[in-house]
């Protein structure tokens, strides 16, 4: 029978709060944490995040009618405590998949985390995690190339890649630039990378930095004859500026650019990820701008949001925290999420704060990059937290080297070789580390001079973002 | 602190030719290659064999030796092959591959023999 239309406010749970409700395998849900306003009950606010992030409106209007809005409610399905913390709660949110346009994560978030963040209601509210239907995960691109591609494209098996970002991170020129790119890369490493500060400045534009790098990375590559890269960083005002600095990466014949996804934008990241797929480039991905999202318990996105989101958008590269380094990152959540990135079906674990199993189908997996104040002390327990999968990044740790980049790059080439060496033996690495490592550095001056020099830095501060356990 | 040192890297020195994994430690002695291939066993890989002529070592093709050694466990033959193709062909880099058909890459790569580089 038809609806009648009556003007005026209903409870939102009245329409929202759906427990009764079995997600469809098509649903996209979203747990996010809610801390509601004291005298909201969890129900209404479940209700409510569920309306303000689908259909709903804080009135009745007439138009409802005119559709069937039943087919494309967002429905709050399920409620939990968050183990630990009384302030806020766990709502489960399914939303059909028709509310979303084929291939957009644009469109997911605009609805998902968009007005309902500032909603009055609400005192907090974050997204802890999203399950992406694989009849939606098939309509996006996805990684350009993915990390067997990548292997096959650079000849690199068996190990991690090695990688380090250029410094000082501003002011040098192109020319001096490639020269530390250049003595990097002979000294071991795989891959350098552009900080992502690094677009077009009037100390270095970008056009000469391209060609300065590009010759240093030949050259490196006839000395050792190994396959090498370096992260041209693409990133630009405009979408027109991006591509053109892109058209000439692949004129120059570099293997891999770089894009920051979250200050560049999805709709950029995702043309430009679809530019690599069709030019045949290697795409490394930075995150700047996550911590500000990401990093309060309470409010924001949770990093697994941003990384699966990522893997749709497409990206080969995607930075993951250290765990052991200057940057934040709990070690299971860290470890959750690289799943996310690499594996093509991941279960739910609460143990590392992944709420839904993740099917991905048979789209290809991105890199984890592991960066920011690591050096080769760290080297064994990266090994071990990482596995081969995962490019591994040390900046000062290369650069900071007292004999220079070279030495430093064949350090950190040296330790990870003697740790992944030592693994395949069956040896217990994080225990046996820094036997590895004095063993190896007894056939490597650069690795002894290392390890003298980085003794005693360590990072060790708690995290602010843990995963929510039980405490009490 | 140790005295500055040089690094010893030039185009001209045939030395400084790198082969990838392992490569930046000392040649493996036949313990530790047993060792690599117990590894390339207990991961359910499909051990190969291939080589190539040092002036070629950036090619993606090697020559194969044989083919790959699909489903084969028995550590020793695996060596066997391995010197086989290294007495065959003397100069030559001999590489030991271990295949994952379910990633259909790599999962491993590494010079154990090392020819005489260019």
């Amino acid at each position: 029978m038809a609806k009648t239309y009556s003007a005026g406010v209903k409870e939102y749970r009245q329409t929202y709060w759906m427990p009764e409700y079995t997600p469809l395998d098509t649903d996209i849900l979203a747990c996010f944490k809610i801390t509601a306003q004291p005298g909201v009950d969890r129900e209404e606010a479940a209700a409510a995040v569920a309306a303000e992030s689908s259909t709903g409106t804080w009135t009745t209007v007439w138009t409802d009618l005119l559709t069937d809005l039943d087919y494309y409610k967002g429905r709050a399905y399920h409620i939990e405590d968050v183990p630990g913390d009384d302030t806020c709660f766990y709502a489960f949110i399914a939303y059909p998949i028709d509310l979303f346009e084929e291939g957009s994560v644009v469109n997911v978030f605009t609805s998902l985390v968009g007005n309902v963040f500032g909603f009055k209601a609400i005192r907090a509210l974050r997204l802890e995690d999203v399950r992406f239907p694989i009849a939606f995960v098939k309509t996006c691109g996805g990684p350009p190339n993915g990390i067997q591609v990548e292997r096959d494209k650079l000849n690199k098996y068996g190990r991690a890649l090695l990688g380090c970002t250029i410094k000082p991170k501003l002011g040098l020129s192109a020319k001096n630039y490639g020269r530390a790119v250049y003595e990097c890369l002979r000294g071991g490493l795989d891959l350098t990378k552009d900080d992502e500060n690094i677009n077009s400045q009037p100390f270095m534009r970008w056009r000469q930095r391209f060609e300065f790098v590009m010759e240093a990375i030949h050259k490196a590559e006839r000395e050792t004859g190994e396959r090498k890269g370096h992260y041209l960083n693409v990133t630009a005002p405009t979408p027109e500026e991006m591509y053109k600095r892109a058209e000439f990466a692949k004129e120059l014949g570099a293997p891999i650019i770089m894009h920051d996804y979250l200050t560049g934008g999805f709709t950029a990241n995702t043309g430009l990820a679809n530019w690599c797929r069709d030019n045949g480039l290697l795409l490394h991905i930075h995150r700047a701008m996550h911590a500000v999202i990401d990093r309060n318990p309470h409010h924001g996105i949770h990093f697994r949001v941003l990384a699966k989101a990522l893997r749709l958008s497409g990206g080969d590269h995607l930075h993951s925290g250290t765990v052991v380094g200057k940057l934040e990152g709990d070690r299971a959540a860290t470890l959750g999420w690289i799943d996310l990135m690499r594996d093509s079906f991941i279960k739910e674990d609460r143990n590392r704060g992944i709420m839904f199993d993740q099917d991905w189908g048979s789209m290809p997996g991105v890199f984890p990059v592991a960066s920011g104040g690591i050096h080769v002390w760290h080297m064994p327990a990266l090994v071990a937290i990482f596995g081969d999968d995962a490019c591994l990044q040390f900046g000062g740790g290369t650069l900071g080297h007292p004999w220079g980049n070279a030495a430093g790059a064949a350090a950190n080439r040296v330790a990870l070789e003697a740790c992944v060496e030592a693994r395949n033996r069956g040896v217990e690495i994080e225990k046996e580390g820094k036997a590895i490592l004095t063993d190896a550095a007894k056939h490597s001056p650069e690795l002894k001079i290392a390890m003298e020099t980085w003794k005693e830095i360590k990072f060790e501060f708690d995290t602010v973002d843990k995963l929510d356990v039980a405490h009490k | 602190m140790s005295e500055m040192l040089d690094y010893k890297s030039r185009l001209s020195d045939p030395a400084s030719r790198k082969f990838e994994t392992f490569s930046y430690l000392p040649p493996m002695d036949k313990k530790q290659i047993k060792k690599q291939v117990e590894y390339i066993v207990k991961k359910g890989w499909n051990p190969a064999i291939e080589h190539t002529e040092p002036e070629h070592l950036m090619d993606n093709y090697w020559y194969m030796w044989k083919l790959p050694m699909f489903g084969e466990t028995d550590v020793a033959r695996i060596l066997a092959e391995a010197e086989a193709c290294h007495k065959a062909n003397p100069n030559n880099h001999v590489r030991l591959i271990g295949y994952d058909n379910f990633a259909q890459s790599q999962g491993t790569s590494m010079v154990i023999y090392r020819g005489k580089t260019v």
